[in-house]
C-alpha cells in the first residue's frame, strides 16, 4: 500500500500548492484591485486610521485631519467650508473621497501612493506611524474670496489661471456646499445631507468650472473664430468683413440677426477689430462660413477642445459638433449651435492669447509635501499646445483691449491697468435668460491672470443680462485681487 | 535489491521538547504583540500564561516519553503551535469585539484546548497499540453514522448559519461531524483492510484503465448516497466533500486501483451537478464563489467578499497582529480564521501556516508508509489525508479555489468539538508513528542493529 500513499502525498502537495497560489493571488497579485473595491470598509478605515494629509492654500489648511476620540480616530475638517468645497471635495466615511482633490489625490493624501514608497519604507523602519502627504495649492486666496464674493448668490463659475504657467488661481462654482456635512462621523446626518445635496436642483456637488452639463460659449467663441481667421493668413485685424444687420443663411428662411438689429458699420461692412469690439454676430457668422467648419474645429482643438485635462480632477472636454452644415457653422462661429465649453477651457483660450499663443496645462497642486512639510514633488509648468502664432496672439490682444476700453466689456476696466477681454451672452434655451460670459486677462502686455466667468441664466439681471454687465464686474474683481497680491 | 545499513534508532523526544519550547515561544511573542498593539502594554501575568501553555504541552510530551517514546517528534509541536496561534487570534478578536476575558471566546477555547489535550493523553494511555481499534471497526462505523445523524434529530439538532450540523444540549453546542470524521476513518480502515482483496479484483477495462467489478461498487455508492444525504438534509457541502473524499482516498490506498478514483470523481461530479440543479443554496454558493464581487452576490452575502478583502488588505507582510480589522469579517474566529491570519500576518504568515499543515500531513503520511500493518497504514493515511482535505476545503473556500463551505480549520478555529477531534486525531497519529518508527527488535543490546531500511 506504500505506492498509493506516495501518490496520495503528491496529491496533497498539489492541494497545498493550489492554496499557496490562491493566497498569493489574493494578497499580492490582485490585492490592489480588491483594496480599491467600492465599499471596502478596511480601505476606508485604514484611510481613517492614518493621519490624512492637509490641503493647503496660501499657508492655511483648507482641509485637515484632527484627532478625534471615536473609532475613526481622525476627523476631517474644512475650516473654509463652501469657499473651497469644489477644490477640496469631501472625505466621507459613507460616500468615500470625491468631489475634488480628496478624491483625485486620494492616494497621496491617504499615504497609499507609490510616489510615497520610500517614505513609507523609512516610516516602517523608524516605527513612525505613516502620514499622508499634504498638498499645497496654486490657489490665490484673495482671488478665490473675491470670486466667491463677486459671484454671490448667482449660479455659475469662475476660473482664473496664471497664463504663463497654467497654475489655477481661483476656482469657484455656485451653488456650493459645506464638505463638513459629508465628513461628519454622525453617519445618519451624513446620509440625509447627501440625499439633500443630490436632490438639490442647483446641483451643488457639481463643479461647474470644470465639469457639469457644459455651457454654450456664445460670443466669447468669436475669439476662436477670429483666431482661425488670422491663422489662415487671409486676414488681419484691419481686414474688411461683411457686417449686415442680418445675415442670410443658405437654405434657412430666418436670417441670423445682430443683437441690436443694426448693421455693424457703414455699407454693411466693418473691420475684424470693429466686429470684435461690438461683438458683431453677422461678421463672425459669415467669417465662419468662409473659413469652413474644419478650420473652426481645428482652431478649437488647438486651444484644447476635445482634450481631457486632469488638474488633477478630471475636467470634462469641451466639444465642437462633429458635423456641421453651412448655417450650423455660422451659428457655431458665434458660439451657438452645439458648441459646449467649460469655464476652464475658455480661461485657457484667454490665457493662451495672453501668453503669445501658447496654452499651458492647467494645474491645481503646486507642491506635494511630506509629514515634515518637506517637498516630495513640485509641479513644473508644461505646454499643452501652441494654439496660435505670436502675431495672431498680439492682434487678438489688441482686439480684446479694444473690447474693454471702448466696446462691450467696459465694465471690466481697471484704472491704471490694461485689460483685454471679451463678453458673451449665450442663448441656451427658448424663453430662458441667456448665460452671461466674460473672459479676460490683465495686464494685457504681461498678463498675470486670465479668467473665465459664467453666470447662469443672466444671474440676478435675468433677461436684461449681457456678458459685459453681469460677468464683467466679477472678472474685474478677481483680476484686481490677483494684481493686488 | 536491498541495502543493509547500520542504524541507531533516534527517538527524537529531545528534539520534540526543543520544538515545543519554540512553539510556545512563538505563541507568547504573538500574544505579546497583540496586547502591545491593542492595549499598548505587556500583560502582567504573561509568565504564568506562557508557563501554563508550556505545562499543557509538556504534559503530553512526558506521556509520550513514557508510553510512545518513538513517536514522531514533529506532530506535537505543530499541533501546539497551531492551537496556540488560534488562541492568540481568537483572543485578539475578543479584544476587537470588546469582550472581556471571562466572557470572551479565548478563555473557552483555552479550556477546550486543555480538555482536548487531556483526552489526547487519555487516548495515548488507553490505546497502547493502535491495532486494538480494529476490533471496534463496526462499532466505529455505527458511531460515525450516528454522530452524523444526530443534528437531524428534533430538539437537540441546531441549525447554525444555514447548516444543520450542530447539536445543542442546554448551553453546550457541539459539532458531531468532527468526531465522526475520526470514527469513520477507523471504520473505513478496518473495513477496507478486510475487503481490499475483493475490492481490488480487476473488472472490465475501459480506456486502458482497470475498472472494479460491478458487484463491488456497493460500498462506494452507499458512501456517495450518505454524502448526498448530508448535503441535502444538513446543507453541509464541506462535510459531504470531506467524507466522500476521505473514503475514496482510503479505498484507493487499500486497493491500489486508479479505477476507484475515476469512479469517485465521476460520482462526485455527478453529485455536484445534481446538487447544483436541485438546491438553491448550492447555486448561491457557486454564484458567491465565481462572482464574489458582483452586485447579485454582494446582495446575497458579502461574507466571502469581506474575507477576501481582509486578506488583500494584509498584502505581503500583513498589518501586524492586533493592527488590522479582521473583526469586519463574519466568523473571523472560526470559518474565516485563515483570512484573519492573512490580514494580520500577510502572505508570509499564511505561507508559514500552510507549511505547518503540510508538514503535519506529511508526517502523518510518512507514518502510514512506515507502519507495518495494513490497518495502521490505512488509518494513518486516512487521518492525515482528512487534515489535508479539510485544509483544502476551508482555505480553498476562503481563497476562492472552490465554493465556500462550512468547515473549521483544524486547531486554529474556535470550537470545542473541532479541538477535541483534532487532538484525538494527533494522539492516534502519535500512537501509530510510535510503532512505525520503532525498530523491529528491541534495542536492548548495545551496538548498531542491522535493519532493513530500503527495499523495493
Amino acid at each position: 500500500m506504500n505506492a498509493p500513499i506516495r501518490r496520495l502525498s503528491a496529491l496533497v502537495a498539489l492541494l497545498f500548492v493550489s492554496l499557496l497560489v490562491s493566497s498569493t493571488w489574493i494578497q499580492v497579485v490582485s490585492a490592489k484591485s480588491i483594496n480599491d473595491q467600492p465599499g471596502n470598509r478596511r480601505t476606508l478605515l485604514a484611510s481613517y486610521n492614518r493621519e490624512r494629509g492637509s490641503i493647503i492654500v496660501g499657508g492655511e489648511a483648507v482641509a485637515r485631519s484632527v484627532a478625534s476620540d471615536d473609532e475613526l480616530a481622525w476627523n476631517r475638517e474644512y475650516p473654509r467650508g463652501p469657499l473651497y468645497a469644489h477644490v477640496t471635495g469631501y472625505f466621507s466615511f459613507l460616500y468615500g473621497a470625491g468631489g475634488g482633490l480628496e478624491g483625485a489625490q486620494n492616494d497621496l493624501l491617504s499615504g497609499r501612493s507609490d510616489r510615497l514608497f520610500y517614505r513609507r519604507v523609512s516610516d516602517l523602519l523608524t516605527g513612525k506611524s505613516p502620514v499622508g502627504a499634504s498638498l499645497e495649492l496654486t490657489i490665490n486666496p484673495a482671488a478665490q474670496s473675491a470670486a466667491e464674493r463677486a459671484l454671490g448668490n448667482q449660479r455659475g463659475a469662475v476660473l482664473a489661471l496664471d497664463p504663463q504657467t497654467g497654475a489655477i488661481l481661483a476656482m469657484v462654482s455656485h451653488p456650493s456646499y459645506d464638505p463638513k456635512v459629508l465628513s461628519s462621523h454622525d453617519l445618519g446626518a451624513v446620509e440625509s445631507s447627501w440625499v439633500k445635496l443630490l436632490k438639490d436642483d442647483g446641483d451643488p456637488l457639481i463643479n461647474r468650472a470644470i465639469a457639469g452639463d457644459l455651457y454654450p460659449p456664445g460670443s466669447i467663441f468669436k475669439l476662436i473664430t477670429a483666431a482661425a481667421a488670422l491663422e489662415s493668413g487671409q486676414y488681419t485685424q484691419d481686414s474688411s468683413v461683411p457686417g449686415p444687420a442680418a445675415l442670410e443663411l443658405p437654405g434657412v428662411s430666418k436670417p441670423l440677426p445682430n443683437h441690436d438689429g443694426r448693421a455693424c458699420g457703414p455699407n454693411d461692412k466693418t473691420t475684424l477689430l470693429g466686429a470684435m469690439v461690438i461683438s458683431c454676430n453677422t461678421a463672425f457668422a459669415s467669417l465662419g462660413m468662409t473659413l469652413g467648419a474644419d478650420a473652426l474645429r481645428q482652431q478649437a482643438a488647438a486651444f484644447g477642445f476635445g482634450e481631457r485635462v486632469d488638474i488633477p480632477m478630471r475636467a470634462t472636454a469641451s466639444t465642437m459638433p462633429a458635423t456641421m452644415d453651412e448655417p450650423q457653422t455660422a451659428q457655431a462661429a458665434i458660439g451657438q449651435f452645439d458648441v459646449r465649453v467649460t469655464p476652464l477651457q475658455m480661461a485657457m483660450v484667454a490665457a493662451a492669447i495672453g501668453n503669445d499663443g501658447e496654452v499651458m496645462t492647467p494645474y491645481l497642486v503646486r507642491r506635494v509635501l511630506g509629514s515634515q512639510l518637506q517637498t516630495i514633488d513640485e509641479a513644473s509648468p508644461e505646454t499643452l499646445s501652441d494654439a496660435v502664432s505670436t502675431s495672431t496672439a498680439r492682434q487678438l490682444t489688441t482686439m480684446m483691449k479694444a473690447v474693454v476700453s471702448q466696446g462691450t466689456g467696459q465694465a471690466a476696466q481697471i484704472p491704471g491697468v490694461e485689460v483685454a477681454g471679451k463678453t458673451g451672452t449665450a442663448q441656451h434655451a427658448v424663453g430662458a435668460a441667456p448665460h452671461a460670459w466674460f473672459v479676460s486677462f490683465a495686464p494685457a502686455a504681461d498678463p498675470q491672470v486670465a479668467i473665465a466667468v459664467v453666470v447662469e441664466d443672466g444671474g440676478n439681471a435675468g433677461n436684461e443680462a449681457a456678458g459685459g454687465s453681469v460677468a464683467g464686474p466679477i472678472a474685474k474683481a478677481v483680476m484686481e485681487a490677483v494684481l493686488a497680491s | 535489491m536491498s541495502i543493509v545499513t547500520s542504524w541507531r534508532p533516534r527517538r527524537g523526544r529531545n528534539v520534540e521538547l526543543l520544538l515545543l519550547c519554540l512553539a510556545v515561544a512563538i505563541v507568547t511573542i504573538a500574544y505579546v504583540s497583540v496586547e502591545g498593539a491593542t492595549r499598548g502594554s505587556i500583560p502582567a501575568n504573561l509568565g504564568a500564561q506562557a508557563g501554563g501553555l508550556l505545562a499543557i504541552a509538556v504534559a503530553i510530551h512526558l506521556v509520550l516519553r513514557f508510553t510512545a517514546s518513538y513517536a514522531d517528534p514533529l506532530l506535537l509541536p505543530i499541533a501546539t503551535l497551531l492551537n496556540g496561534l488560534g488562541l492568540v487570534m481568537i483572543h485578539r478578536l475578543d479584544i476587537a469585539q470588546g469582550r472581556s476575558l471571562t466572557e470572551g471566546m479565548a478563555l473557552r477555547q483555552l479550556t477546550w484546548s486543555a480538555l482536548a489535550v487531556g483526552i489526547a493523553i487519555a487516548v495515548l494511555l488507553w490505546l497502547r497499540d493502535h491495532r486494538t481499534l480494529r476490533r471496534y471497526t463496526f462499532l466505529a462505523g455505527a458511531a460515525g453514522v450516528a454522530l452524523l445523524l444526530l443534528p437531524l434529530l428534533p430538539f437537540i439538532g441546531r441549525e447554525v448559519n444555514g447548516a444543520r450540523i450542530w447539536i445543542g444540549l442546554g448551553p453546550f453546542t457541539f459539532q458531531p461531524g468532527e468526531i465522526a470524521k475520526i470514527a469513520l476513518a477507523v471504520f473505513f480502515a478496518g473495513y477496507l483492510v478486510r475487503t481490499r482483496d475483493v475490492l481490488s479484483i480487476a473488472g472490465p477495462k475501459f480506456l486502458g484503465m482497470q475498472l472494479p467489478r460491478g458487484r463491488d461498487l456497493g460500498p462506494i455508492v452507499v458512501m456517495w448516497l450518505i454524502s448526498l444525504a448530508i448535503l441535502f438534509f444538513q446543507k453541509d457541502l464541506g462535510s459531504a466533500l470531506l467524507f466522500f473524499g476521505l473514503f475514496v482516498a482510503m479505498l484507493y490506498v487499500a486497493t491500489e486501483r486508479i479505477g476507484w478514483i475515476t469512479i469517485g470523481l465521476l460520482l462526485a461530479a455527478g453529485g455536484a451537478v445534481i446538487a447544483y440543479t436541485l438546491f438553491a443554496h448550492v447555486q448561491l454558493r457557486v454564484l458567491l464563489w465565481l462572482h464574489t464581487f458582483s452586485k447579485d452576490a454582494l446582495d446575497a452575502s458579502d461574507q466571502l467578499a469581506k474575507g477576501v478583502m481582509g486578506m488583500a488588505s494584509g498584502g505581503l507582510f500583513g498589518t501586524g497582529l492586533g493592527r488590522g480589522r479582521p473583526d469586519i469579517t463574519y466568523f473571523a474566529e472560526s470559518d474565516f480564521i485563515f483570512a484573519s491570519f492573512g490580514e494580520e500576518l500577510g502572505l508570509t504568515g499564511v505561507f508559514a501556516i500552510l507549511t505547518l499543515y503540510a508538514l503535519l500531513v506529511e508526517r502523518g503520511l510518512r507514518t502510514a508508509i512506515g507502519v507495518r500493518d495494513g490497518f495502521g497504514k490505512l488509518l494513518a493515511a486516512g487521518l492525515a489525508f482528512s487534515v489535508a482535505l479539510q485544509c483544502f476545503v476551508v482555505v480553498g473556500g476562503v481563497t476562492r479555489v472552490i465554493p465556500l463551505t462550512g468547515l473549521t480549520m483544524p486547531f486554529l478555529s474556535s470550537g470545542g468539538s473541532s479541538l477535541l477531534a483534532n487532538w484525538t486525531l494527533v494522539a492516534l497519529l502519535l500512537r501509530i508513528s510510535d510503532q512505525a518508527r520503532q525498530p523491529l527488535a528491541d534495542p536492548s543490546s548495545s551496538g548498531p542493529i542491522p535493519t532493513l531500511v530500503t527495499s523495493r
